[in-house]
């Protein structure tokens, strides 16, 4: 679950970029090459994930910040993570888990070295935010019992009943209070100063405004952005160590600024080629991508005309959409609700209900669901979501499979047909539906 | 006298065999056609607070799946390839109306299938009272603790509403004293089987514990007493084996075939963790404090280690399972765990590298509730038996 950047070593000359995509990919890199400087700098080191990434927190400590699935991605969209999870694989780890805490601890394995080439200093503190993901309680008892790391764990309850309870919050705010603050302060040397979490959270609200304008503007025909494919660009310095930092939300201005103007022209979505050849499918995601392939994924789109309008994933790490903003004036108590919100701690009915909005608001054609052989979290029941969606919508859904970082699992050939197959589904409906529409005016 | 207090030996394995056997469940629905309004709760492991239940008058039926005589067709179509089956098996159970029987669902946090799951079943029963139930990974009394009482009065609360009738803490206090007797039997048997592993083969203790999935508690822990004895009077050969502790089946149930065996290649099983929750809490709830307050401390303080729950420090990681194997006097381990489980997966080369440390010898297999070849698995068991014969002779 998270967030890419664009590669260092871009495999082809004509790669094309948005501007903000570009700052994004300084900004990126810019967190790698601090946290290999850290240790020199006498800088503490934190780890934590995605999903309940409390980056506002940690920067009161001064702690740079690593987040173990960006590395695990950013290793498999520059083609590293196959030989990770092999070597991970050698070291005892079963072929059945997850892939990304494979390529992780295959990285290390390897000499603990970064996606950038730079070094990657073993984490001070690993803050396990349990957060929508089982694994993830598991990956870092794994990285602890390795390198001994302190650790301090938020366990976030599930909204299993599809709502956050007074009590939930207390439970999270009370973990916060007793005992991940002390841990930071203790690994840190620094005291917790509520005050500049509060700044820092102000910022953060900028950027998710403009980050939620940004994803909005795909409910416009044609879309100017790919709320896949590209959001998973736009989402990478709000979701990872930039939340909270005034560049962040420099980034963003700059990303509306571009979409809106975009828009404005009546452009669809930059892709790696250049401009988009053309609207002709509207599609909802749900589900990761792949990364050990991701342009040829996204290829496998827009040379079709298919634009993905929104997706689920690009809200894994927060889900800003309807409402929810980070809150100075109740700093502990927002970081809790931001949690508990994820969108992998979502309850089943809570998922289908927002991908059925999506089809609404965003007039997608269809649905198409990445089944992603790691991820229980997100894969687990997809396939009654997409009968559910089906029925609830009457439109068509789609389902594919591939792998987050393990190259084997992507099967380019299987997964064009299907989508090919797909679309073809799509123009049938709506010539269905404009020949009934015929015969009844 | 119960039921089962009167037969022999072989009437009451049998009867035992008859209730694992019974996907329809027809012990439950003999239980509640014996007295009009009684209800069901099922659960799914690994643990929830089945005296809650209980006290409210329900009875509380395990579920683990349908294991390897259940045609799984209409489950199949929820679930990707690499997914485990019990999830699949579990909603065959439901969708052929196996599970009619219950009043409700329990699905406690042990994994993101089984998590979805209880999503799944909301949508797809939803006539049936449905519950997530999420246990603490914070074992502080004031914030782990807090929580847990506060999930256990909301179950309370909604099987009160269910039931239509108050639950009062001398409901909750009769139940903890009833399943406090149940787990004081489950232990005596698992120290019976350790004691004597050639007279308790684990495929006999396994059928008289899944008993308990169905039975009322007061009766189990008859049956499990009764096995006890009347399974001393048995002459049975006791033989050279290798004593092994098997971890990792906490979710989703071998086929008897395989505990068969592993009993046949030549390994006494005289620890396990089947049917986690009969055994989770290590000792008596206390009856002095308030009962909640009391299911939380045994919870948080005195309840056994599984992957499912957060080891707090580095240090803890494995103790459970060292234990296990000082106390029963075991030789080896057996790392036996269901295809695509997570926890069980990712935990097992945590615990591998704490058993190389000690010495302890350790084999590993996976397996699902249906798996039909068993020559390989006893080929390996017998593999491992014979190494720590020949280990411990050297």
């Amino acid at each position: 679950m998270t967030t890419a950047t664009a590669p260092k070593a871009a495999p082809k000359k004509d790669v094309i970029k948005e501007d903000a995509m570009l700052l994004q990919k300084e900004l990126i890199n810019r967190n790698y090459a601090e946290l290999a400087r850290a240790h020199e700098e006498g800088r503490k080191v934190a780890a934590t994930f995605v999903p309940g990434n409390l980056n506002e927190l940690l920067m009161c400590f001064d702690l740079a910040r690593s987040l173990p699935e960006t590395n695990a991605l950013q290793n498999a969209m520059r083609k590293k993570s196959g030989k990770m999870v092999l070597d991970a694989e050698r070291d005892g780890h079963s072929e059945d888990v997850c892939t990304y805490v494979k390529a992780d601890l295959g990285m290390m394995l390897q000499g603990e070295k970064g996606p950038t080439g730079d070094p990657l200093p073993r984490p001070d503190v690993l803050l396990l935010s349990y957060t929508g993901c089982f694994t993830f309680m598991k990956w870092f008892e794994l990285i602890r019992q390795k390198y001994d790391c302190e650790t301090t764990m938020l366990h976030v309850p599930y909204q299993g009943d599809g709502k956050i309870s007074p009590t939930m919050r207390e439970y999270v705010v009370r973990q916060l209070k007793e005992k991940v603050i002390p841990t930071l302060e203790k690994v840190s040397g620094v005291k917790f100063d509520i005050d500049r979490l509060r700044e820092y959270m102000k910022e953060s609200q900028k950027a998710e405004d403009d980050l939620v304008a940004v994803l909005q503007t795909a409910k416009q025909r044609p879309s100017p952005i790919d709320g896949y494919f590209g959001a998973v660009y736009y989402i990478g310095p709000i979701f990872t160590a930039f939340r909270g930092v005034p560049e962040a939300t420099r980034y963003y201005a700059v990303l509306k600024d571009e979409v809106l103007e975009r828009m404005k022209s009546g452009k669809g979505p930059i892709t790696p080629e250049g401009d988009h050849p053309g609207e002709k499918y509207r599609l909802v995601v749900e589900g990761p991508p792949n990364w050990t392939s991701f342009r040829d994924f996204w290829k496998m789109f827009y040379d079709e005309g298919a634009v993905v309008v929104a997706s689920t994933y690009s809200k894994v790490g927060g889900v800003y959409d309807f409402g929810f903003r980070h809150d100075p004036q109740r700093p502990l108590e927002s970081l809790a609700e931001y949690c508990l919100g994820c969108y992998t701690n979502l309850n089943f009915p809570q998922r289908i209900d927002m991908i059925c909005r999506y089809m609404d608001e965003y007039q997608a054609d269809g649905l198409l669901i990445n089944s992603i052989k790691s991820c229980n979290s997100f894969s687990a029941g997809q396939l009654l979501i997409l009968r559910e969606v089906e029925k609830r919508t009457g439109k068509p859904a789609a389902f594919i499979e591939s792998d987050l970082v393990d190259p084997r699992y992507f099967s380019a050939a299987n997964i064009k047909n299907r989508l090919e197959s797909y679309f073809q589904m799509i123009r049938q409906k709506r010539s269905a539906a404009a020949t009934n529409e015929a015969v009844h005016a | 006298m119960s039921e089962t207090q009167a037969q022999g030996f072989g009437a009451l394995m049998q009867r035992c065999e008859t209730l694992f056997e019974d996907l329809d469940f027809n012990a439950v629905k003999q239980w509640k056609a014996a007295a009009p309004g009684r209800k069901a709760i099922g659960y799914m492991p690994i643990y929830v607070p089945r005296e809650i239940i209980h006290a409210a008058g329900m009875l509380p039926v395990g579920i683990f799946g349908g294991g390897d005589q259940l045609e799984v067709i209409q489950g199949d179509a929820y679930y990707q390839s690499y997914i485990c089956r019990i999830p699949r098996s579990t909603i065959e159970l439901g969708l052929t109306g196996r599970l009619d029987c219950l009043d409700g669902m329990l699905f406690p946090s042990i994994c993101d299938v089984i998590r979805n799951l209880s999503g799944m079943w909301q949508i797809m029963f939803q006539e049936k009272y449905v519950k997530y139930f999420d246990l603490p990974q914070n074992y502080d009394d004031a914030t782990g603790g807090r929580f847990y009482v506060h999930e256990m009065a909301a179950l309370k609360a909604d099987l009160e509403r269910l039931g239509g009738k108050p639950v009062t803490e001398e409901d909750l206090r009769r139940s903890i004293q009833v399943y406090n007797e149940n787990r004081k039997a489950v232990r005596e048997l698992y120290a019976y089987r350790a004691g004597k592993p050639w007279q308790a083969p684990t495929s006999e203790v396994y059928l008289v514990l899944r008993a308990g999935c169905v039975l009322p508690p007061e009766e189990h822990t008859a049956l499990i007493r009764e096995y006890i004895a009347k399974v001393d009077e048995e002459k049975r050969p006791q033989r050279d084996n290798a004593r092994v502790v098997l971890t990792g089946s906490f979710c989703e149930q071998p086929p008897l075939g395989l505990i068969k065996s592993i009993e046949m290649a030549g390994c006494y099983v005289v620890d396990d963790d089947f049917q986690l929750i009969q055994s989770w809490l290590l000792d008596d709830v206390s009856l002095e404090k308030p009962p909640l307050e009391a299911l939380s401390e045994a919870f948080l303080h005195r309840s056994a280690q599984t992957s499912s729950k957060y080891d707090e420090r580095k240090e803890d990681k494995g103790r459970h399972l060292l234990r296990q194997v000082k106390m029963r006097g075991a030789e080896g381990v057996i790392f036996a765990a269901p295809s695509f489980c997570d926890p069980a997966l990712l935990e097992r080369p945590m615990l591998q590298e704490i058993l190389a440390k000690h010495k302890i010898p350790y084999t590993a297999f996976k397996y699902a509730e249906n798996t039909g070849q068993m020559a390989p698995i006893r080929e390996q068991a017998g593999t491992f038996a014979d190494s720590i014969k020949l280990w411990s002779a050297a």
